[in-house]
């Protein structure tokens, strides 16, 4: 036998209690939607995990009333070390049940269970945690002193890291004082509904978070839906569009945090095994579904050859297959639609003349699988250079000068995240001020900390999410009136950011 | 070794790679040229490799391939030929209660103690080829290193008259860190001159990089490299004196300098992780970044070892678990 043909290890799921049929969140519990149910499959066999109710517009403006009562009755009314108690329950909760939630998510995702593991469901954690410090703090938040909340936000999630968006969402709006109705993407809604199950076990009151599964309708009649204060939406950049457009000239407040192209790029000096790894976590990690991944691999000339070598040969050591196996690296695509954009986006970029290579590997009969790619002898001009794939899809370009490199990353309508390698301090310093991306790594790639904002340029979106920043989104100066459009100090805050950001130009 | 016997002195393909001399400025040129390492991404990497889950038929070819590959150790002061013959007694029967456990690679001694080990040995003695054990024997004014260079010789020269197959050097630490990297190469050239035998082959040369004092993986890998240029068959991170000894992170960079010799130049060289490895599972670790670092072909005795004493033990209570199907304990193995 071979080592490294290792035997099985999955994760088993006994752990899961799962429901045949999930009803929509509203008010503290789970109830009959009105819109036609739905499946939702494992992405990795294509079997029904559950059946999940759907939010029509009835539904959406109950979940709404919901919220609204209980802003006004309990939320915005309770001591900010209150709610900072129900968030520190939350977190407690979501650790204690680590390992099912981990095993919902690849499940339904069809992520790697490493990955729900040992990223996903411990930054929902720690998101929690820290947004818990948060709430008895407001005062320090950059709002002024009693910054109030804005009252019910509509939340709407992806499908790339459901429960780790979930938190991203809620975690903030709760501490600030606001009510949610979330809707968790059509394809994977499981572990939202889990959640929910979390906040009956908190003793979260009812109404606080509401949670409506559906489809692209039941997201717009959350976002039109008079009584909401606030929007938040985290998906592509078209859907975002409609979203801005929608909102225009309402009061409602707009936090958009859509898709990227972000440039990896690798000078000559970079430390060079550290960099593979980096390039292969910067866009296979979660088979590519990352809106922030490193698609563009930007390298210097003189290393081209070697870095392409050396990349060729660690990819050929990923395994791809069961998410729920504990040694997978790449897991199942999401969707037959996602498979589709990824496959048609990849033909493209061969008929467009780069060269495609793929490592050997058996692809799974059943579910929507697609090997690690990579594209070499790409232009900025082919499309994969320019549109997101959104899959395990890297397009290698090269550079001859830290100009070259600034200019080449820069020039995409994305501006949402780059990496940098090399092992000179002062030119990573010098290049990350000239990149317009809104999270910058050095040395390293797709981290992600709470106490971290993260958050766009251009295309990629606006508004920031995690640390103080991510609560501005939530936050309005004392005294401000629901029916003021545009508060002044979040707009000062928010143009503070644009400052700091478009001065290092 | 059939293949030792190929090697000159110094290594010819580092004459090749210099295009000529090789002197302290070349060899800082070269060293220095070395792209660095991330401790943060290698960590992070090393820690990856960690959590892969070896499970079932997996867990027991590893659990007899880490027995395979042991350096059965003792180095004490207090060694006396009691000691190494019931040392070597554990590296012939390893589990008495089961005559399928395999043997392990070699025992590991100080110099005197060579001609009791390879007395002990008798019959079951390699004598340097894979049917056996062979005597691995640390030299060169071990573990500290500071010594003159002709101590240093005779005591490699002693050992290998001995009879030692294999010897355990150290590098002079205080030379590299000073920046003398050429005083160390001509050590380690001068060392494997002294491992040649009368009949004209050579102990096979184990070069003892002692990382938890070179600190930074930047040296490490700078010392991985000017051992394997000045012709060491082996790399081996640590006496087991010195803390930390033997890390996952540290034995993945050398890895990774062997993987890309074995890239420039075909030859294989092999690592030796000594030192703070006791448990089978942490054993596990270091064949799952082995095999995925430089390839499964390079878990034989001849390209990977583990210097330990109480990794041997663990090891076979895990093997008797897998057996029978529940734990026994330490009273169930021999101490040696």
């Amino acid at each position: 036998m071979s080592f490294l043909d290792y035997a099985p290890a999955p994760e088993s799921t006994a752990i899961l209690n799962l429901k045949s049929d999930y009803g929509l969140f509203i008010n503290g519990e789970f109830v009959d939607g009105h819109g036609t149910p739905f499946a939702t499959i494992s992405p990795a066999t294509e079997k029904t995990i559950a059946t999940i109710a759907s939010a029509n517009d009835e539904d959406v403006d109950r979940a709404v009333a919901a919220a609204r009562r209980a802003y006004d009755k309990t939320w915005s009314r309770m001591s900010g070390a209150d709610r900072g108690k129900y968030l520190f329950r939350i977190a407690r909760l979501v650790q204690e049940r680590a390992r099912e939630l981990a095993v919902a998510e690849s499940l339904d995702n069809g992520k790697p269970i490493k990955e729900s593991r040992d990223v996903d469901v411990p930054l929902v954690a720690a998101w929690f945690f820290y947004y818990a410090g948060w709430a008895d703090k407001l005062d320090y938040a950059g709002a002024g002193a009693n910054p109030a909340s804005l009252g019910v936000a509509g939340q709407i999630i992806p499908w790339n890291f459901p429960l780790l968006m979930l938190a991203w969402k809620i975690a903030p709006a709760l501490a600030a004082g606001n009510t949610v109705v979330l809707k968790p993407a059509e394809t994977t809604p499981l572990t939202a509904l889990l959640f929910a199950e979390i906040l009956q076990q908190a003793d979260l009151p009812p109404g606080v978070v509401n949670i409506v599964t559906g489809a692209g309708a039941t997201g717009s009649a959350i976002v039109n839906h008079p009584d909401v204060n606030k929007v938040a939406f985290t998906g592509s950049t078209n859907v975002g569009r409609g979203i801005a457009r929608a909102i225009a000239g309402t009061d409602k407040r707009v936090t958009l945090e859509l898709g990227g192209k972000a440039a990896n790029i690798v000078f000559d000096d970079a430390p060079i095994d550290q960099a593979i790894e980096g390039i292969v976590n910067g866009i296979f990690f979660n088979q590519g579904h990352v809106c922030c991944a490193g698609s563009r691999l930007l390298v210097q000339e003189s290393i081209h050859d070697e870095v392409v070598d050396r990349l060729k040969e660690r990819l050929s050591t990923l395994r791809l297959g069961d998410p729920l196996d504990k040694n997978t690296d790449i897991g199942a695509v999401n969707s037959a639609a996602q498979l589709d954009r990824i496959r048609t986006l990849s033909d493209i970029g061969e008929a467009e003349g780069a060269e495609r290579w793929s490592p050997d590997c058996v692809i799974p009969t059943d579910g929507f699988w697609f090997p690690p790619t990579i594209f070499t002898n790409v232009s900025t001009s082919h499309r994969i250079a320019r549109d997101e794939v959104f899959g395990p899809v890297l397009s290698v370009l090269t550079f001859r000068t830290p100009a070259e490199a600034i200019a080449k990353a820069n020039n995409t309508p994305y501006g949402l995240s780059a990496g940098i390698w090399s092992d000179k301090g002062s030119r990573i310093l010098a290049v990350a001020d000239k990149l317009r991306a809104g999270v910058i790594w050095a040395n390293t790639f797709n981290r992600f900390d709470p106490a971290s904002p993260f958050g766009g340029y251009k295309e990629s979106g606006y508004g920031r999410e995690g640390g103080r920043h991510g609560l501005a989104a939530y936050l309005k100066p004392a005294g401000t009136a629901r029916t003021v459009t545009a508060s002044p100090a979040s707009d000062a805050t928010d143009s503070a950011i644009t400052t700091t950001k478009e001065s290092a130009k | 070794m059939t293949e030792t016997q190929k090697a000159l002195v110094p290594r010819p393909t580092a004459l090749e790679l210099f295009d000529g001399p090789v002197t302290d400025a070349s060899l800082r040129r070269y060293l220095e040229g070395i792209p660095g390492v991330d401790a943060v991404g290698l960590e992070q990497r090393a820690a990856n490799l960690g959590s892969r889950s070896i499970k079932t038929t997996s867990k027991k070819w590893a659990l007899d391939k880490i027995i395979e590959l042991i350096d059965l150790t003792t180095l004490e002061g207090a060694d006396t030929p009691g000691k190494v013959r019931s040392l070597v007694a554990k590296a012939i029967t390893p589990d008495a209660s089961d005559s399928s456990t395999p043997r392990v690679a070699a025992v590991c001694v100080y110099g005197d103690m060579v001609p009791y080990a390879v007395e002990a040995l008798g019959v079951h003695h390699a004598k340097g080829t894979d049917s056996g054990i062979n005597v691995a024997a640390v030299a060169t004014a071990f573990p500290s290193g500071r010594a003159s260079l002709a101590i240093k010789l005779s005591d490699t020269a002693d050992a290998v008259d001995a009879g030692a197959d294999e010897i355990d050097m150290v590098i002079d630490r205080g030379a590299f860190l000073s920046g003398r990297y050429g005083q160390v190469y001509d050590e380690i050239v001068a060392v494997k001159e002294a491992c040649r035998r009368s009949d004209g082959s050579y102990a096979h040369l184990k070069v003892i990089l002692e990382t938890g004092e070179l600190n930074t993986y930047d040296n490490v890998r700078r010392a991985s490299w000017l051992a394997i240029l000045a012709g060491g068959d082996f790399i081996k991170t640590s006496t087991g004196k010195v803390a930390p000894a033997a890390t996952l992170p540290v034995t993945l960079s050398m890895l990774e300098v062997v993987r890309d010799w074995h890239r420039l130049t075909g030859e294989k060289i092999g690592v030796k992780p000594a030192g703070g490895i006791r448990t089978s599972k942490d054993a596990i670790k270091y064949l799952v970044t082995v095999a995925e670092t430089v390839g499964e072909e390079w878990l034989q005795p001849h390209l990977f070892r583990f210097g330990a004493s109480s990794l041997l033990n663990d090891v076979l209570l895990q093997r008797q678990k897998m057996t029978t199907g529940h734990y026994s304990g330490a009273d169930y193995v021999t101490i040696d």
